[in-house]
């Protein structure tokens, strides 16, 4: 029964968003103001019934209604509760629902706090959110109905991948999708400003809030997972440049280009149909992340084939939106007109070159991910595009944004002189280059590449601190000036130096983790030792014990330093009952300093177990980083700019717009 | 700066990033394209033995010796037979009969030094080129009854 009522209640929203979809819009256009008025109780209606429907699915995961295919297929009875719920969207039909909620919110939120926007503005936005609704409530419905019932039912349900029993991936794709959905927001933004055809400042200030809110959750989101992948996969690596991964990195790579974009359009009235055509792309890349994802193409080109109705429906969906919206845009965006100009050398022109180079790094990494899918299908050779394809070719793209990182902020609008702002980084040029020759000193026999990752971080982070000590005039000006200013400075130039400071964090992670790590295999019988970094773990032997729903394989280490104790690690190989497969658990001493990590695997059969200890210098500061950065993003969007003050837009006739 | 001549700037910065990112591109596909061969491909086509590939199959049942940490074992396509080394943690999936698909390269010898051996996380999975690589060696019909 309950089932039923999430399958009516997302029917219902079909319809509800069909409404959504259509009527403000055509209202705005005729001129129906009840039409333009509907947008708001319609966009709260499509809300409650998504959660209505989210509600009951989630319902019948927590009571383990087996009769309901998708709980059937990935739940089981003797789960951990925790993982009942988030096994809601551990799925295919679940996490599409997931999505869907999101996107209902995110409407919703978009009418309740889009007061200060204009009223046809806001019903095309509204508008275009309610499409995006309909196309993936078709897919849900006709494709992947999570409420589908079996008959008869099984006794119990068939678990849950064991990788995905973990608190860490539980909570990785909400924070994605909230990622990937608040795009979406961004895109209806651009999409319904192609419609009015004009673009202004006022409409960048309302767009770059929800740009941040979706990028500050993706970067959270994919911290996650990979931070994720660092402790559950037991290899020690934290990124692969696997499809997956690459699937969310894509939007991230045009979301973090938006963000930039949009100050230059809010700020200097420039750049404008580049910023449209970023929020088009960034959402078509989290589209496209969503289906690669989801529709197991990945896996295998076959299997995808073998079942064309998702995939069909997909390709179609993936067609209407960005083959349309990039119409819209080839038809709309001349009418835009051009803003502010500037000069080669500015603040505005080193925000397009770090553009230009985003989105460079974004196609290359989408040409490395979609070209073995395509090489599979045109000609059935199976090849894969691995981390070196992707580190020789993102890196020297990735090294010059870095270097602009730091000289941008410091370039005044219009125009300024590159050597002049040079000079002023003296310090931080003769920080950088002592930064370089330590490394290569202190480096022994480590990866010269990590001669520019520390050169990156310190020029980043010094040319990031640097900018702020410039703009509070620290010991040029008396100390009461400078905590005035410090004071007096907005939120959102906090919000860039937490952010910037963050990404050097982060590289500083990367490139010391990599290039200093310590890593010892071998087999271990009780009571040897091993030495690892500045650290002893000696093996005290292995024991099985039993958890909720596995059984484990437990070692013991004490780890010691100089001989001093340290702490006790106990790495596990647990085996799960509902499923024939094992999961390596390693066992990690975290401190600001370096990673211990220690990885249990198969007995020898000699009383010997095989055994990886890795000593990881400051690797959680690659996390650290970059929560530094949504902690960034975060500061902006509290900006009083956003909240006070309702943006009012420039009043200028729209037949003046549309025929400069 | 008229519009005109800032429009001529942006493409010409556009088009040296893209020129450079293709560069880049075409460079590292030479060097980081990985080819899948089963055992029967790496006998017919005879690969020289300082290409990197990755090599799929079944673990050939009771081939696995270990030695420390060091493993060798057998994959085969039911067809023809190749001998891999392996140094380091074998994935918790890597059964005898079962599919892996292994990465590195031949040594002078025939045998197949791999640097990393994969056995997707989940129970039922068999790697869609092995199953292929099965079904073109016609020794072997569909998924394994697990």
């Amino acid at each position: 029964m309950i089932a039923e009522i999430g399958h009516f209640a997302l029917i219902l929203a079909l319809l509800v968003a069909l409404v959504q979809g259509t009527l403000p819009v055509l209202g705005a256009w005729r001129g129906n103001d009840a039409w333009v008025a509907l947008a708001r109780p319609a966009s709260a209606m499509f809300f409650v019934l998504v959660a209505i429907a989210f509600g009951c699915l989630t319902e019948a995961f927590v009571v383990s209604d087996f009769s309901v295919a998708t709980v059937a297929s990935n739940s089981h009875s003797a789960k951990p509760m925790l993982y009942k719920v988030t096994g809601v969207w551990g799925n295919h039909e679940g996490s599409l629902l997931l999505w869907i909620l999101i996107l209902s919110a995110f409407s919703f939120l978009v009418a309740q706090f889009g007061g200060n926007l204009p009223p046809g503005l806001r019903a095309r936005v509204l508008s275009v959110l309610g499409l995006v609704g309909v196309g993936f409530l078709l897919f849900i419905l006709l494709t992947s109905n999570p409420f589908e019932r079996l008959d008869p039912a099984p006794l119990d349900g068939r678990g849950l991948n064991p990788l995905l029993q973990d608190p860490g991936l539980a909570f990785h794709p909400p924070f994605l999708y909230l990622g990937y959905v608040g795009l979406s927001v961004s895109f209806a933004f651009a999409v319904a400003a192609l419609i009015e055809g004009r673009v202004d400042p006022a409409w960048a200030r309302w767009v770059r809030p929800w740009t941040l809110v979706a990028w500050c959750f993706l970067t959270l989101g994919i911290a996650l997972g990979s931070w994720w992948a660092y402790y559950e996969l037991g290899w020690g690596g934290w990124w692969f440049w696997d499809p997956v991964e690459n699937a969310s990195f894509m939007p991230w790579l045009a979301a973090t280009a938006l963000v930039h974009s949009a100050i230059v359009v809010e700020r200097r009235d420039a750049l404008k149909s580049w910023t449209i055509l970023l929020a088009i792309i960034a959402f078509s890349l989290s589209l496209l992340g969503t289906f690669l994802v989801r529709s197991g193409v990945l896996n295998s080109v076959h299997a995808f084939a073998t079942d064309p109705t998702r995939g069909v429906f997909i390709l179609g969906f993936l067609i209407v939106v960005v083959g349309g919206s990039l119409t819209l845009f080839a038809t709309r965006a001349p009418a835009l007109k051009a803003g502010g100009m500037f000069a080669p050398i500015s603040r505005e022109a080193s925000l397009v070159l770090n553009n230009l180079l985003l989105a460079t790094a974004a196609g290359t990494v989408l040409l490395g991910t979609l070209y073995p899918l395509f090489l599979d299908a045109l000609t059935g050779m199976k090849v894969t595009v691995g981390p070196p394809y992707f580190n020789s070719v993102f890196i020297p793209l990735f090294t010059p944004v870095v270097v602009a990182v730091a000289i941008g902020p410091l370039l005044s609008w219009k125009r300024d002189d590159l050597l002049g702002v040079l000079g002023r980084l003296k310090m931080v040029l003769a920080a950088t280059v002592i930064a370089a020759l330590a490394t290569w000193y202190w480096l022994g026999d480590g990866p010269v590449l990590a001669v520019l990752g520390m050169a990156l971080t310190v020029w980043l982070g010094g040319g990031a601190l640097f900018e702020y000590a410039d703009r509070i005039k620290l010991f040029r000006a008396p100390a009461g000036e400078s905590w005035r200013r410090a004071r007096n400075l907005p939120r959102s130039a906090y919000g860039m130096t937490v952010a910037h400071l963050g990404l050097a964090l982060t590289i500083m992670g990367i490139t010391v983790s990599g290039a200093w790590q310590d890593e010892k295999l071998q087999v271990m019988r009780p009571g040897e030792t091993v030495r690892v970094g500045a650290y002893d773990a000696t093996f005290k032997g292995a024991e099985r014990v039993a958890g909720p729903n596995y059984s484990a394989l437990r070692g013991t280490f004490e780890i010691t330093r100089d001989g001093r104790p340290v702490t006790v690690l106990y790495p596990e190989t647990r085996t799960y009952d509902t499923s024939a497969m094992d999961t390596t658990e390693a066992a990690i001493r975290p401190t600001p300093l370096s990673d211990l990590y220690v990885v249990i695997g198969e007995p020898d059969g000699q009383g010997g177990y095989a055994t990886r200890i890795y000593y990881k210098p400051l690797v959680s500061w690659i996390w650290i980083g970059s929560l530094f950065m949504v902690f960034g993003g975060a500061l902006s969007i509290s900006d009083r700019r956003h909240r006070v003050g309702a943006p009012s837009r420039r009043r200028r006739s729209v037949a003046a717009a549309g025929t400069a | 700066m008229t519009p005109k001549r800032r429009r001529l700037w942006l493409v010409i910065v556009g088009m040296v990033t893209l020129g450079i990112a293709t560069g880049l591109v075409l460079f590292a596909f030479q060097d980081s394209l990985l080819f899948f061969y089963s055992p029967t491909d790496v006998v017919e086509k005879g690969v020289p033995p300082d290409r990197r590939f990755r090599l799929g199959g079944l673990v050939e049942e009771k081939s696995v010796v270990r030695d420390g940490v060091t493993v060798t074992f057998r994959i085969t396509d039911l067809n023809e037979v190749i001998p891999v080394r392996f140094t380091g943690m074998l994935p918790d999936l890597f059964r005898e009969g079962q599919g892996v698909v292994a990465e590195g390269k031949l040594d002078g010898d025939g045998v197949f030094v791999a640097s990393s051996v994969l056995a997707k996380h989940d129970e039922n999975y068999m790697p869609p080129e092995v199953a292929d690589a099965l079904m073109k060696s016609e020794q072997w019909k569909g998924r394994q009854a697990q």
